[in-house]
């Protein structure tokens, strides 16, 4: 059975159906890509996967155990963490707290701890603390541990909700067009630390708008159009496959080759 | 990094911070015997229950962004337990502090429980309901609280013997004491995964959900420890005004107490105090200004809107952040100065 395993989920909102019965699989260490015109539902689908939103119908297994209608903290606890399409970050906390948050639930120290200053509570600090600071380092964020969140760039904050998402201790991290808004020097970076996140072990789920990107990391890609998935294959046959340029692209095959 | 002038201030008070603490320490502990008025010391007394106060709510609303409009509940909780207890069952001062804490402490349980689902003004108005519940039941609950004619004599504190009172500085010492203990409570709190998360659920609720943080177990603590803290504060001001009854503990003591918070500055635990000061010592001031001293107030707090939105003290730090295990020393660091304007 495939690491994670959504079968036939839906979700509607009033009438209309967000999500109408999707499938897919994403196999261990595999960088897969969910496109798909505005509004298609990817956002809804990485919703349904962390429990944003209950699923009206469907099932989704990772791991081997059933995740869905989970509340969200179990489902970050199974080992899934998201970024934001549009960012969510703490914005008056500092790039390192941003990141710390993410690590509460592992610091395993607790409120008698935090007020007596046991060792326990410095012993983990510490130890959190470095192990933020690297993460950060990783994703090219390090000369901005003190700074606050608000006051970065777009791209690094896209950058902080990735790192901020790995600082949970996920295992497979869903990235919702996580080159949104960057230049193209820095939607290069990005796209060579998500090969290298892969490299590390990581799965990952990933929305993206940009054709480039996604045909050059993606292992499998699955093209959604209004709430049902049309096509799934690697990225050649994507690029080939007629219902999608229709769907998706709306023009002919050399558009999309010649991207 | 830019340096500008805050970061100069920041870097100069660390530099030197025990010498200033131990300035601070010094002026706060012989200040009985600089020959001040009973009045003086009363209303120093006054400013130490009201930045008490102020730090009790801010945990919940600096830093979890649930705003209370019901505090006063809280103070008249800690205040009623430990007088009847005292006055009843003759009780150690003590012994009521703790009840009355704990006391307060449960009905932030209570009370922050069912109102999980509501965010924003609806809490709000909730909690001002509570405020006016427990004045009901104050007026209402005679054999205990003996009603509308409230509760006189309450008997001062006793330690090894001395009865406390403000000629012996007493109050004032069991006041700094009572402070400094929930000034490094809140310091250590919130300087913990604790408080981070508690920040983390001010700033967005969802996002923090997705970091794994139990946000309901969250919020609820944070309404307890802010309740505990209150009613500390309870207890100590019922022996310090001899006198309490329903119209001690109104609604505009809850928005005094959030107006401290706010003009001092909403997450900080130093706001408090200048907080505490502006708004205890104002009305004691401008007493000449009679009527209008309301709107010289009010016009205050619009000024501070406009020109001031977090507060008189309510920047944030341009020191870097204090990393455990390295050794501490102030240098530039990746703060810039956009979108921060002073
Ligand atoms: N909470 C909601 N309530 C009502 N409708 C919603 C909600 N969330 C999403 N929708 C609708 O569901 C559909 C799918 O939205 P979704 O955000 O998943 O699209 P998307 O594929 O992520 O689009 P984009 O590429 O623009 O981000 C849209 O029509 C949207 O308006
Ligand atoms: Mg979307």
């Amino acid at each position: 059975m495939a690491y994670l395993s959504v079968k036939e989920v839906s979700k509607s909102f009033g009438g209309l159906t967000a999500v109408g019965g999707v499938s897919f699989e994403v196999e261990k260490g595999q960088v897969v890509s969910i496109i798909g015109p505005n509004g298609a539902g990817k956002t809804t689908i990485f919703n349904l996967l962390t429990g944003v939103y209950e699923i009206d119908s469907g099932t989704v297994t990772f791991d081997g155990k059933p995740i869905h209608n989970k509340p969200v903290q179990d489902i970050v606890g199974a080992g899934i963490a998201r970024t934001f399409q549009n960012i969510r970050l703490f914005p008056k906390m500092r790039v390192l707290e941003n990141v710390l948050v993410g690590m509460d639930r592992k610091m395993g120290y607790g409120l008698l701890s935090s007020v007596f200053r046991t060792p326990k509570f410095k012993k983990a600090e510490q130890e959190f603390t470095q192990r933020a600071i690297e993460i950060l380092g990783s994703i090219g964020l390090g000369d901005e541990i003190h700074n606050y969140a608000e006051n970065l760039p777009y791209g690094a904050k896209r950058k902080l909700e990735i790192a901020r998402a790995m600082a949970t201790g996920a295992k497979i991290l869903l990235l919702d067009e996580p080159a949104a808004g960057m230049n193209p020097q820095e939607s290069v970076e990005l796209m060579d630390f998500i090969s290298s996140l892969k490299n590390q072990g990581y799965t990952l789920i990933l929305i993206e708008h940009d054709m480039s990107v996604v045909m050059k990391i993606s292992d499998k890609i699955y093209v959604i159009d209004h709430g049902v998935k049309i096509a799934e294959g690697k990225p050649a046959e994507i690029a080939n496959n007629e219902a999608v340029i229709r769907a998706y692209l709306g023009g002919s095959a050399k558009d999309v080759k010649s991207q | 990094m830019k340096k500008d002038w805050l970061f100069l201030m920041e870097s100069m008070l660390f530099k030197h911070r025990l010498l200033i603490w131990g300035l601070v320490a010094a002026v706060v502990l012989t200040l009985p015997f600089w020959g001040l008025s009973l009045f003086v010391m009363r209303t120093i007394i006054m400013i130490g229950v009201f930045a008490m106060l102020a730090l009790g709510l801010n945990l919940l609303t600096g830093y979890t962004s649930q705003v209370s409009l019901g505090h006063a509940g809280f103070f008249a909780i800690g205040a009623y337990t430990s007088a009847v207890l005292m006055m009843r069952f003759d009780v150690h001062f003590l012994v009521g502090m703790l009840a009355g804490a704990a006391l307060a402490g449960l009905f932030g349980l209570v009370l922050g429980i069912p109102t999980l689902r509501l965010s924003g003004s609806y809490l709000t108005i909730v909690t001002m309901g509570f405020g006016e519940i427990i004045r009901l039941i104050i007026m209402t609950w005679t054999p205990v609280t003996n009603g509308t004619l409230g509760l006189m004599s309450i008997p001062r504190p006793r330690f090894f013997g001395t009865e406390l009172n403000l000629n012996n500085h007493g109050f004032y010492y069991l006041m700094v004491a009572l402070v400094f203990l929930v000034a490094l409570f809140c310091h250590h709190l919130l300087n913990s995964k604790v408080g981070r998360s508690f920040r983390a659920i001010g700033e967005d609720e969802v996002a923090a959900s997705m970091m794994g943080l139990q946000t309901t177990e969250l919020k609820v603590l944070a309404f307890v420890l802010s309740a505990f803290i209150t009613g500390v504060a309870g207890v100590f001001y019922a022996p310090l005004m001899g006198f309490i009854d329903h119209n001690t503990f109104t609604f505009d003591v809850s928005i005094l107490i959030l107006s401290i918070v706010i003009v001092g500055g909403m997450g900080t635990l130093r706001g408090m105090f200048l907080g505490s000061a502006i708004l205890i010592v104002f009305p004691e001031m401008s007493r000449f200004l009679m009527d209008w001293r309301f709107v010289v107030y009010g016009l205050l707090l619009i000024l501070m809107m406009r020109f001031r939105p977090n507060g008189l003290l309510g920047w944030q730090s341009r020191l870097p952040y204090p990393i455990r295990g390295k050794k501490k020393e102030v240098k530039g660091h990746g703060i810039s100065k956009r979108q921060r304007s002073f």
